[in-house]
């Protein structure tokens, strides 16, 4: 059974509860943490691996503890044409993905950072980052 | 002797191709190498630049005459609303206006994706635009309805006229409250989460002018890409120096704004863009750079200011703001706001600009190009702007 590639997200209120051992002791899931990230207002992203027969279950239960579950087959670019490296989106970017470069304070985009928590296609100003199916 | 020159010396010189002519960036270096009385010597013009969300702008648009005639009421470009309470086939079409069916903020934070300046942005693009207009017909004007397609050189005029420009130096917006905030200064998370200011400091036009020695009625600036001039005071132009300290120490000049003006047809989209905040509105990012002539030693140290001495007020927009509670958490340097963190009531907080400080400098490099080429001379101000000294204030209203 090949690994089925998820994100969630998850509100500072679940943030201190143990999800994930729930997900491999109540329901037989191989999780690999592919990225996570919690914030200083203690909000969450995860993207991770789960393999196992109880997916469906497991995922389930996350729903159920109020969990956003999203499975990861998006990715986010950036239009360069439209960016206009204003720097809005660098201070809520919860991962670092958008950053600006000093000192010539252009915004650079680090794909690999990305947990497509899409703060920043909602946030631009300008509607530069864009969600890719 | 004191260096004096004037703007008749200086035009004289781009015209001949012989003017010196610096960004504001380059200015800086120039005076810590050489001090500021050479650098006055040898600096004619020193060019600056901003571009940021600059919500009172808009433009006057002659849409021209139909057959039979009509008086136009009410008009809509692109479906969103502009103003037609002027003669019959004139319009102001304002940055921040929306469309009619917008759900605004009933779904909050609502999107706002598409306003007024989205719409000028699609006309300095020449994108095709969906005029709609109503009249309630008259003798001389009896068409009661048009719709139709326009693009910008279809139409007779389309002039930018934005009341008010160029904030001198803007307030850099914090959140203190525990709910996340949705401002015109983008997102603010709660608790202290990030820290948004939006002027270009060391490059920012009206920073580098700080008492408008030279900048007034009729200067020429580079407006959205294309030329345009200062034309007025913007409104709410209330230049003043912070006070800090028992000695009331002078900090930084804020306050002061531009009214400018320039012809829609020779702006390039790339200059004028049509900006959304989430939870706020829709607004339009504006391209401005103003030349600051060199006429003597003062007004060359002032233009030579670095983001050190330059100053924004951090103000709580969670709780202060909206109450117009007076008075700010503290003042950040424009060297620490770009340094990418501050502290504010103890905690280290990221900062984030909304002001594009690599479009701020490409701007102030185009407009020394259009120096030195010789094709854009400096306009003598007819009058120049209020300053500090003048004590202007902002009166409250009541109800």
């Amino acid at each position: 059974m090949s690994p089925k590639r998820i994100v969630l997200r998850f509100d500072a209120t679940i943030a201190d509860q143990p999800i994930i051992y729930r997900l491999v002791s109540d329901y037989g899931l191989v999780v690999n943490i592919l990225k996570a990230n919690v914030n200083p207002q203690k909000e969450g992203t995860m993207v991770m691996e789960i393999t196992g027969e109880k997916n469906k279950e497991g995922l389930e239960y996350l729903r159920q503890q109020g969990v956003q579950v999203h499975t990861l087959t998006e990715n986010i670019t950036r239009n360069e044409k439209h960016c206009t490296s204003c720097g809005a989106c660098t201070a809520i970017c919860p991962s670092g993905a958008l950053y600006l470069e000093r000192p010539s304070m252009d915004v650079h985009f680090d794909s690999d950072q990305c947990v497509v928590c899409h703060l920043c296609t909602k946030i631009c100003p300008v509607k530069a980052m864009e969600v890719r199916f | 002797m004191a260096i004096e020159k004037s703007y008749a010396e200086i035009n004289a010189k781009i015209k001949e191709g012989k003017a010196v002519v610096v960004t504001a960036e380059e200015l800086i270096s120039i005076v810590e190498e050489k001090g500021v009385e050479k650098a006055t010597e040898e600096v004619d013009v020193v060019t600056t630049g901003t571009f940021a969300p600059m919500c009172s702008s808009g433009v006057f648009l002659n849409l021209g005459h139909t057959t039979p005639k009509i008086k136009m009421h009410k008009v809509w470009l692109n479906n969103v609303p502009a103003y037609g309470g002027i003669a019959a086939v004139d319009a102001y079409l304002g940055a921040t206006a929306l469309p009619d069916d917008d759900p605004l903020n009933s779904n909050y934070p609502g999107e706002f994706k598409y306003g007024g300046g989205h719409v000028i942005e699609d006309l300095v693009a020449r994108r095709p635009v969906r005029l709609r207009a109503q009249g309630y017909g008259t003798d001389c004007y009896p068409r009661r309805e048009i719709e139709t397609n326009i693009t910008l050189d279809d139409i007779n005029e389309a002039i930018l006229f934005n009341p008010r420009n160029a904030y001198q130096s803007y307030n850099c917006g914090v959140n203190l409250t525990s709910r996340t905030v949705y401002t015109y200064l983008g997102m603010l998370k709660p608790n202290l989460g990030n820290a948004h200011y939006s002027t270009s400091g060391q490059l920012s036009p009206l920073l580098k002018d700080p008492d408008f020695s030279t900048i007034g009625v009729g200067t020429r600036i580079f407006l959205g890409g294309g030329i345009g001039y200062v034309v007025w005071n913007g409104t709410q132009h209330f230049p003043e120096y912070f006070l800090t300290g028992d000695n009331g120490e002078q900090k930084g000049p804020a306050g002061g704004t531009l009214s400018v003006l320039g012809d829609l047809k020779q702006m390039k989209p790339e200059w004028l863009v049509g900006t959304s905040y989430l939870g706020y509105g829709a607004t339009l990012s504006v391209g401005i750079g103003v030349p600051i002539p060199i006429l003597n030693e003062q007004i060359c140290r002032n233009a030579a200011v670095k983001d050190e001495d330059l100053y924004a007020p951090v103000i709580d927009y969670g709780e202060a703001y909206p109450n117009a509670k007076p008075g700010y958490i503290r003042l950040a340097s424009y060297a620490e706001l770009k340094s990418g963190k501050i502290i504010v009531n103890g905690k280290e907080v990221p900062t984030a600009p909304l002001s594009s400080y690599p479009r701020a400098r490409k701007i102030a490099a185009l407009l020394k190009e259009w120096i030195n080429t010789g094709e854009f001379t400096l306009g003598e101000p007819s009058q120049l702007l209020p300053s500090a000294a003048e004590g202007l204030k902002g009166k409250p209203l009541k109800g």
